[in-house]
């Protein structure tokens, strides 16, 4: 059987008929990346820094009021911050900066790309056992397929560049937001669901004031699986010419660069650990002081 | 006290192909035959129930005998199958959305056995829920759940959260919650089950408490008989979606209509319940002091074969027995005044329960004397019943037993 002969009429024939949504799309996508990359590198590099070490100490404390430093918390209050100057100091000093913001934004853009798709897809499943049924074998299908798939239909759609290489990145990472939004919502108790329908909550305010504040923290962790996934595959995309760490790492593997691909694939562990670390920290509920 | 809520012919399937299950129900198939043909459960099966306004009516069952699944269609989680259910005369089975959510956020509220608290929020933010959700102003709301946190006895708890309190505390707050909205239906199922049993006693006094100042109209849902016959003025038994029995608690624990409930009965401690009025037997004949003599006596107490006789001056009023053997001497040594012979005897009036009565039997050779508040002798309470209901032999045994003993 030659399946994969009818996949590609299918793909030629959809890259033929949607090309002006295609190409709609890419250029929204674009000018969004270019934007931001461009604003971001107008910044001086250490106030980045320094936004970064604040957002850090934010996100892992919730407040910058109640606090006492003891010998026993600073490493809570300040360490993520103090490794958000090291590390990011250290890109800056290899010389990785402008490639380190790149993927940033080719992050950024993805993963917020994936939450608006995947947190109402994620609630309706919730809802919804059909759509649930119909919605599930497609996120397996998208998360076992090899990575690499994807590259090829994004191209024939959005051509080379930033723009199939955010796409595909938003495709390899929108299970896990569906995900855990649907299982965040199916974990809120029944009685206390069923306690807001009895003093007459809507649909829309039993969503809004019960399930997605209770499914919060599983959702976080799906932001957190989701930008992880993102981060894996924007530097896979750079096989389409996406920029940032990718790229070099491509780089160091076609010159067999091995200080090259050192330093860029360092860098990304880098980026990978702060904004790991920052993410868990959000669905982590506040520390009692 | 009127008619408040009014169910007529309620049925309650889960599944897809309900039509069916009714057809199977309406030709008398049992439950199994029905879940093995259509799939469906029957979780009501006609039920029929009157409720009035201001009492705490309780609906028992053990789990699974449909008594969540009637409760939950009292504020339409469950949509019945068929049947209605009028609450001051309006059919809620027949509402529309709109007109349903009214009913939910301003007739009718609920408290649940797990509680059902918000955790992310504050006690005051969440005995105000049922108000914010009607969009009423933040103040008004805040000040309201305050006023009925005090009610509950929770004040200077207002700010803490749900997992901060213990779980009697909590349910205190799920009763706010369900009173903030001044609702006049109170839906409680199974609302102390969770808790250990000494908050538990605490918590149906408290209620009952409550419920003299709020004179709301509670439906109250328990496994546990008990618990039942103390807080509710009448009671409903389900078994397997059908309501077996309905009326008084007395009634149900003297009168149980089926093996079902006299099982369910055959727990429960009876002396708590049982009052004097309910087991005495009535006086068939009184002597008058200073009217009838001796020989009056004496033929009354042969021809009845009575070992004594109860006594009553000119209105009516309980003076104490003459018992056989001292009508005899006083008949040998010619007397006529009975009064010298009357015996004092504890008396009780109509409510006293069973386990009152029992310490006065230490050191009592006769019955019991039941009065009224004027004084006027009602009946008397006999040992052997009272050791019958204790012990759950019936009246020729334990006659047999006493008599076995004393030879």
């Amino acid at each position: 059987m030659n399946i994969g002969k009818y996949v590609e009429l299918f793909v030629d024939w959809l890259s033929e008929v949607g090309r002006p949504v295609f190409n709609q799309i890419t250029i929204f996508i674009e000018n969004t990346v270019d934007i931001l990359q461009e604003g971001l590198l107008s910044i001086p590099f250490y106030i980045i820094i320094l936004l970064f070490a604040i957002l850090a100490f934010y996100v892992k404390n919730k407040s910058f009021r109640q606090y006492k430093i003891s010998k026993k918390n600073w490493k809570n209050l300040f360490g993520l911050s103090f490794f958000c100057i090291l590390g990011l100091s250290l890109i800056y000093l290899m010389g990785f900066w402008t490639q380190m913001i790149d993927t940033f934004v080719l992050v950024l853009v993805s993963t917020l790309i994936v939450l608006i798709i995947g947190i109402p897809l994620g609630i309706w499943c919730a809802h919804n056992k059909r759509i649930y049924i119909i919605v599930r074998p497609l996120l397996d299908f998208m998360q076992t397929m090899p990575a690499f798939v994807y590259l090829i239909p994004a191209i024939l759609f959005f051509s080379v560049g930033n723009v199939p290489g955010v796409l595909a990145t938003v495709i390899f990472s929108l299970p896990p937001a569906v995900r855990m939004t649907t299982l965040g919502i199916k974990e809120v108790p029944k009685e206390i669901v069923e306690a807001s329908v009895a003093f007459g909550c809507t649909p829309r305010q039993t969503l809004f004031k019960v399930q997605l504040p209770l499914a919060t923290p599983t959702i976080l962790a799906g932001v957190n699986q989701v930008i992880m996934l993102a981060l894996s595959m924007v530097v896979i995309a750079s096989m389409v010419g996406a920029g940032g760490l990718g790229e070099s790492v491509y780089a160091g593997i076609q010159q067999a660069d091995v200080a090259l691909g050192f330093e860029a694939g360092l860098c990304i562990v880098i980026l990978a650990i702060i904004l790991d670390r920052m993410t868990q920290a959000l669905g982590d509920k506040k520390e009692e002081l | 006290m009127g008619n408040k809520i009014e169910v007529k012919n309620l049925h309650l399937i889960f599944g897809s192909s309900k039509k069916q299950a009714i057809k199977m129900l309406k030709s008398g198939a049992t439950k199994e035959q029905i879940h093995n043909k259509t799939k469906c459960t029957v979780a009501v099966n006609n039920a029929n129930l009157t409720i009035n306004e201001g009492e705490i009516f309780v609906i028992m069952g053990l789990s699974g005998s449909g008594k969540s699944s009637l409760l939950r269609c009292f504020n339409m989680l469950n949509i019945p199958t068929r049947g209605s259910i009028e609450i001051d005369g309006k059919d809620i089975t027949q509402m529309n959305k709109k007109e349903l959510l009214e009913f939910r956020r301003k007739k009718v509220g609920m408290v649940f056995q797990h509680f059902g608290l918000l955790p992310h929020r504050t006690i005051v933010e969440n005995v105000a829920f049922g108000l914010e959700i009607q969009e009423t102003t933040t103040e008004d709301r805040l000040r309201k759940a305050r006023e009925v946190i005090d009610l509950v006895g929770l004040k200077g708890y207002e700010d803490s959260y749900p997992h901060q309190l213990s779980g009697g505390m909590q349910q205190r707050v799920g009763i706010a919650r369900a009173i903030a909205t001044d609702s006049d239906i109170l839906l409680m199922d199974e609302a102390f089950s969770a808790l250990d049993p000494l908050i538990r006693v605490q918590m149906q006094d408290d209620l009952i408490e409550l419920q003299q100042s709020l004179k709301k109209t509670i439906i109250f849902i328990t496994h546990d008989l008990d618990e039942a016959v103390k807080l509710g003025s009448r009671i409903a038994i389900m078994n397997d979606g059908v309501i077996v029995q309905q009326g008084e608690p007395e009634e149900i624990l003297l009168h149980p209509a089926n093996d079902y409930v006299r099982e369910f009965v055959g727990n429960v401690d009876m002396s708590k319940v049982v009052t004097a009025s309910s087991i005495m037997r009535v006086f068939r004949e009184k002597l008058v002091l200073g009217k009838d003599g001796p020989a009056y006596a004496a033929r009354k107490m042969s021809q009845n074969n009575f070992r004594f006789m109860a006594t009553v001056n000119n209105s009516g009023v309980f003076q104490g027995y003459i018992v056989e053997r001292d009508v005899r001497r006083l008949l040998e040594k010619n007397e006529k005044d009975l009064s010298k012979i009357v015996m004092d005897i504890p008396q009780v009036n109509s409510g006293t329960p069973l386990s009152d009565l029992l310490p006065l039997y230490i050191q009592q050779k006769y019955p019991l004397v039941v009065v009224n508040e004027k004084g006027i002798p009602l009946g008397y309470v006999d040992h052997t019943d009272v050791v019958s209901l204790v012990t759950g032999y019936n009246n020729g045994e334990v006659k047999e037993i006493i008599e076995n003993a004393s030879n």
